[in-house]
């Protein structure tokens, strides 16, 4: 048992405290884990080393009914026996080649592209400036002198370049949020015109006015105005295709959760599907409630329990006469529709029971709510007085923490939030809370609901790397119908794209005379 | 009270066409219990009044003058009108298409000392059609 415990402490790479809530969030992480190791987990991981042979570390019952579907596959694999202290996990050697292999990738080509626009920019920056500085340097004597002109000319070029600098800036140099696995399209091709373009003026100017050393200065000059007009140009082109386009919406993003159905839509211009993915993601960080395991194994297993006799097993029935069989057959099927009628009884009370659960401790620290309403009060009274012991807020918080702990502790616990909260984490919002004069409620609002992931500590997340997995190439446009899905470790986001539609709004005009009414009445005359 | 019987077809009532309907003539004798001249029954109905509260009219967009009320031992009950009565004409001035207002003063005519109605009712027109059968 140390042993899979100590090779499955892969997992808590990811939070650096071990405490006693962490422990029991492992826990539950393993066992979460273990069943699920049938679909062949294995295959989520970059490398897979021996599949099969994962298979002994784990329960006992998973080995058994392989054994019983496929008698061959045994034979055909090796066993490990068992594990030795020294040995890591295939999960382990998994992670490190990945994060090998992404980082050494991902950086490359991160760089790469940086380093080409970078040139690019520079060349196409330098360009005019090299337009105007050749010709006095090459044949000062022969050139005509250009006087005022000229020198407007240059003004105009000064400053244009530096428009062209802070638009470039601004739109380009920003700091990348985001890994995308290809490449961006509108961005290569808008390189690769500039970089035609750029060499089209170059090929011109060294044929026409290098070689002829051409003496109309004015000419000259104008021509490398026209070249930094056509450069604001671009970058207006730059601005539409990029920026410009995909702020009008067009498209619906259904976003639904595969564990445990949340959904949100989202709306989109015409993206990419790896930028649809990226807007999901950024937007699935602070919409969506945390991704909490625990509270799917519970339902899970309550699901299982009543799933269990539902089965007909129609090979224990001996083959008799066919009356016979069906007679029996039916008898089993409705004992079993009779049994699911029941069954599903029972999970209703139970999730009633659940409910009931929660809402007992949620009473139960209301008692220490109202204590910690009276110290906070008193608190801030202190506070103003400024005594001579200055309460920090955070010896505040120590001093109240113990007369609540217990009681939220529990609370927590059966909501099942227990792994989100560590005790500093607890200690550290109460004394944030005490230092902005919050009320309790305040304190207790991170508590009482699942909140989304960004609330939580990054460590908590269990959702940082994804994986786009889709039919299209990912630099495809959106369109209607389209269906891609986010990979996580633990769960995936499945989106489904649709159009909105065409609205068609027409005019009705009004008559203001129309708003005045008849008053109709039936009026009685004795005569 | 002279009654007599004009025969018409049916009552209907069609835009831009002559109404048809079989009429009796009722005859009253205005009363003076003192200053006023009084006939004994309540009208309603016009052209500026809203049709579909009649109760009495049969098709709902009749604006017809009604009789609404017959006070008991008037002159208009004596003379036989009843209630829920249309009333086609008065002394030979038509007010199937006269408003409110001008149907009283048609009525209440203080040089009159009689007035004589043309109404129409459905009992009269069954009965038309029993007697044609029979």
């Amino acid at each position: 048992a140390m042993d899979t415990e100590s090779t499955y402490s892969g997992y808590s790479y990811y939070s650096g405290h071990s405490k006693k809530s962490h422990r029991q969030g492992e826990r539950n992480r393993e066992r979460h884990k273990s069943p699920r190791s049938k679909d062949g987990r294995g295959s989520e991981k970059a490398v897979t080393i021996q599949a099969p042979t994962g298979e002994p570390l784990l329960g006992n019952d998973s080995t058994r009914t392989e054994e019983v579907q496929d008698d061959n596959w045994g034979e055909t694999t090796t066993a490990i026996t068992g594990t030795s202290e020294h040995s890591i996990s295939q999960e382990d050697i998994a992670r490190i080649s990945k994060d090998l292999e992404d980082s050494v990738g991902l950086d490359c080509k991160r760089y790469l592209g940086l380093t080409v626009a970078a040139a690019l920019g520079l060349l196409v920056f330098l360009t005019p400036i090299a337009f105007i500085l050749l010709p006095p340097i090459l044949w000062r004597d022969q050139l005509e002198p250009c006087g005022t002109i000229c020198e407007g000319l240059f003004i105009s070029v000064a400053f244009k370049l530096l428009i062209l600098l802070i638009g470039t800036w601004a739109l380009f140099f920003r700091k990348q949020r985001a890994d995308l696995p290809r490449v961006f399209v509108f961005r290569a091709l808008l390189l690769v015109l500039i970089f035609l373009f750029v060499v089209s003026y170059w090929l011109f100017y060294g044929v026409r006015i290098l070689d002829s050393r051409d003496r109309n200065y004015q000419g000259i000059v104008q021509y490398a105005v026209s070249l930094v007009d056509a450069l604001l140009f671009i970058h207006y082109l730059a601005i539409v295709l990029l920026e410009l386009r995909q702020l009008q919406p067009v498209f619906s993003l259904q976003v639904v959760r595969s564990t445990d159905g949340e959904s949100r839509f989202y709306s989109a211009g015409h993206l990419s599907i790896q930028r649809a993915a990226l807007v999901v993601l950024e937007n699935y960080y602070k919409d969506f409630t945390i991704y909490n395991p625990n509270l799917l194994t519970a339902s899970k297993f309550r699901a299982a329990k009543h799933m269990a006799g539902l089965k007909v097993y129609n090979h224990l029935f001996p083959k008799g006469p066919s009356n016979n069989a069906t007679g029996q057959s039916r008898a089993m099927i409705a004992a079993a529709a009779r049994r699911r009628d029941s069954s599903h009884n029972e999970l209703y009370y139970e999730e009633a029971e659940h409910e009931r659960r929660v809402k007992k401790r949620r009473a139960r620290y209301s008692v220490p709510l109202s204590e910690i309403t009276l110290i906070l009060m008193n608190l801030r009274g202190e506070k103003r007085w400024a005594p001579p012991g200055v309460v920090r807020p955070r010896e505040a918080a120590q001093v109240i923490f113990p007369s609540m702990a217990r009681a939220l502790q529990k609370y927590l616990r059966t909501t099942r939030q227990q792994h989100y909260h560590s005790m500093e984490s607890i200690l550290q919002h109460l004394a944030f809370c005490i230092a902005h004069s919050m009320t309790p409620k305040a304190f207790l609002e991170r508590y009482l609901r699942a909140g989304p992931t960004l609330q939580y500590d990054k460590e908590r997340w269990l959702s940082t790397q994804w994986r786009l997995v889709s039919d299209e190439a990912v630099t495809n446009g959106l369109r209607d119908g389209l269906v891609f899905v986010l990979k996580c470790l633990d769960f995936g986001l499945v989106v489904t794209v649709k159009k909105i539609p065409f609205i068609a709004l027409s005019e009705e005009f009004v008559d203001p005379k129309s708003h005045k009414f008849v008053l109709r009445l039936q009026s009685e005359t004795s005569v | 009270a002279v009654l007599g019987c004009q025969i018409g077809v049916e009552m209907s009532y069609i835009p831009g066409q002559p109404v048809t309907a079989v009429v009796q003539r009722v005859e009253i004798h205005k009363l003076r219990p003192g200053e006023n001249l009084i006939l004994g029954f309540s009208i309603g109905g016009g052209i500026d009044q809203d049709p579909s509260q009649n109760p009495f009219s049969e098709d709902k967009t009749d604006k017809g003058i009604y009789v609404t009320r017959v006070s008991e031992g008037g002159p208009a009950e004596i003379a036989g009108l009843q209630i829920g009565d249309k009333i086609m004409q008065v002394n030979g001035w038509d007010v199937t298409m006269v408003t409110h207002d001008q149907a009283r003063n048609r009525l209440t005519k203080r040089s009159e000392e009689e007035v004589r109605l043309l109404v129409t009712r459905q009992s009269l027109q069954k009965a038309v059609q029993q007697s044609m059968l029979s």
